[in-house]
């Protein structure tokens, strides 16, 4: 082979490479993911360095950049933690422990999850009911909505807490109160696409089935239920995730035993910033795979729908 | 399947509309949409209601279909009342648009009214075989909406209206929206449909040679207030293709219809 065919061959396979690298999917999120890493091990020797550069000087030790790095990589309560302690950390708490243990993230992890899952389907299910009834009786329309709207306006941190106290004077504890936080969080966008969905059929398919003189029962089967299908899973995307949000934020106050949101109270109580985001980690995990979940169901209603190729 | 024409024929008229009309309440000023409509259609006529647009041509037919509610005046179809008319599912409409569910494939948007009317689903399935083979569509059972074009999605929501074998077929524009050359090939198709079934047709169109060519009576009417100046009657023979539109009969009957449609503007301003 020539020199000019072979450089010519390099040039080729490096222009191939690359747009490998950054024309599909995977080239282009495993770069953002790497800069991602990289600006969080910056960032932490940047916060954890004031702390160990006092403890330098109190202590008279000469210190050099990459010491200071490698310090602020491996402190035991640092200020950010660096992605491999958190990586060790989630290691330790879903590999090495029994599921079954109280430091084990997977059991708090099923803990969360069961009463997020519990909200989310009362949350789905109360959101249907309400837009079935905002849409077909005229008075719900002007007075429920509102009200639905002001519920959304207050802080969940500020009413979780009541919630979860005045149904434990009422003797109960557990994974109903959480749920019911989950499931106030999660009717809301529920009632919203609903409302929206089952009142998008244009006024022609409205007309073409009176002219069939079908029975209200017949339109909302037939048309409006369909119809509203594409939103209701618009909105149960934004409802899941506001699941995990809603028990994790009700474990928070009362002290919860088990749960995500248990795991990060503790890990703050003890300055374990390690514990912290390791739970943090797995709540998005959970969220991003549940969402996932509910797209996945999307796609396959769609598909037995004809909506979609 | 198909009514004998016979027993229709026996009826005085199919539609008989005396001294109707209607007012739209608006918040500036009340619109008078209909007035004074009075008409007759008999069993198996093919009537076209043709106007500008604001004449209240498709609120006339809307009225037939109790889709809209006459403010004085009487209406009849086969001697009942225009509601009951619609709660017997006398007619089968077909809109502007074809208005076919999109979640549904070709099949069972046709299955749709044939579901209300509770027939079995053997039924369901001789029929729309039986229809869409009718518009020329078998082999299109199992395709969606999406995957028709324009002409072919007009000729489902066709034998949608005729699946359940109604007396009356309401159209309104049917063709309104389709270009030149299919809304041709429709019309043929539509005529050799109405003689085959029999059926009784109100079209709404403002194309002349739509009207003239498609009609047994062209009913001319004029905007603000919506009122009927003329109705004329053709005869042209049943089996006519759209060479007859060359011919002289054609333009003579186009003709009245266009002064028709030019003296209701001077009417009206």
């Amino acid at each position: 082979m020539s020199e000019r065919g072979l450089k010519r061959g390099i040039v080729m396979e490096a222009n191939r490479l690359f747009s490998m690298l950054i024309g599909g999917t995977i080239g282009p999120v495993m770069i953002l993911v790497t800069a991602i890493i990289m600006i969080w091990y910056a960032g932490a020797v940047y916060l954890n360095s004031s702390f160990l550069i006092d403890r330098y000087e109190k202590n008279n030790i000469e210190w050099t950049f990459s010491e200071l790095a490698s310090d602020s990589w491996s402190m035991e309560r640092p200020v950010l933690p660096s992605p491999h302690q958190i990586a060790k950390e989630l290691k330790k708490t879903i590999w090495d422990k029994k599921i079954t243990s109280p430091r084990s993230l997977v059991y708090h992890s099923g803990v969360t999850l069961s009463s997020s899952m519990v909200g989310f389907l009362m949350g789905t299910f109360l959101g249907i009911v309400l837009s079935v009834g905002i849409v077909y009786v005229a008075a719900l329309d002007r007075t429920l909505m509102p009200w639905i709207i002001a519920s959304q306006t207050i802080p969940i941190l500020a009413i979780a807490p009541m919630v979860v106290v005045v149904l434990g004077s009422m003797g109960i504890i557990g994974l109903v109160p959480k749920a019911t936080i989950s499931t106030y969080l999660c009717f809301f966008p529920v009632v919203v696409g609903m409302v929206k969905g089952l009142r998008s059929p244009s006024i022609i398919l409205v007309d073409l089935m009176n002219s069939y003189s079908a029975s209200k029962a017949e339109v909302f089967w037939k048309l409006r239920l369909p119809a509203s299908i594409p939103y209701l899973f618009a909105s149960l995307k934004v409802a899941i995730a506001l699941s995990v949000v809603g028990a994790i934020v009700a474990e928070l106050p009362a002290g919860a035993q088990g749960g995500l949101g248990a795991r990060l109270l503790s890990g703050s109580y003890y300055g374990q910033t390690n514990l912290i985001w390791a739970a943090l980690i797995t709540a998005s995990v959970i969220s991003a795979t549940l969402v996932t979940i509910v797209g996945r169901m999307e796609r396959a209603v769609n598909n037995r729908m004809g909506l979609q190729i | 399947m198909a009514k004998s024409s016979s027993s229709k024929i026996s009826e005085s008229s199919t539609i008989d509309i005396n001294d109707l009309f209607l007012t739209f309440e608006t918040q500036s000023e009340p619109v008078h949409a209909l007035s004074d409509i009075n008409l007759k259609v008999d069993a198996g006529d093919f009537v076209s209601l043709i106007g500008p647009s604001g004449c209240g041509k498709t609120t006339l037919l809307r009225v037939i279909a109790d889709l809209e509610k006459p403010t004085s005046g009487s209406i009849t179809i086969e001697g009942k009342s225009a509601h009951q008319a619609r709660l017997d599912k006398l007619y089968g409409y077909v809109f502007q648009t074809p208005a076919l569910l999109p979640w549904r494939n070709i099949e069972s948007n046709i299955h749709l009214p044939l579901e209300m009317s509770g027939y079995s689903k053997s039924e369901q399935k001789k029929l729309s075989q039986e229809y869409l083979s009718l518009v020329s569509l078998s082999g299109f059972e199992k395709k969606y909406p999406w995957q028709l074009s324009g002409g072919m999605q007009q000729r489902v929501s066709i034998a949608r209206a005729l699946s359940f074998n109604p007396d009356m077929l309401l159209m309104d524009e049917p063709f309104g929206a389709l270009d030149e050359i299919t809304r041709d090939r429709l019309n043929e198709e539509l005529l050799r449909l109405w003689e085959k079934t029999q059926k009784t047709v109100v079209f709404v169109t403002h194309s002349i040679p739509e009207a003239v060519f498609l009609s047994t009576k062209i009913v001319v009417m004029s905007a603000r207030p919506g009122k009927i100046i003329d109705v004329i009657e053709t005869n042209f023979p049943k089996d006519r293709n759209l060479d007859i539109r060359e011919s002289k009969e054609f333009l003579k009957v186009s003709q009245l219809v266009r002064e028709g449609l030019k003296e209701g503007h001077s009417d009206g301003s």
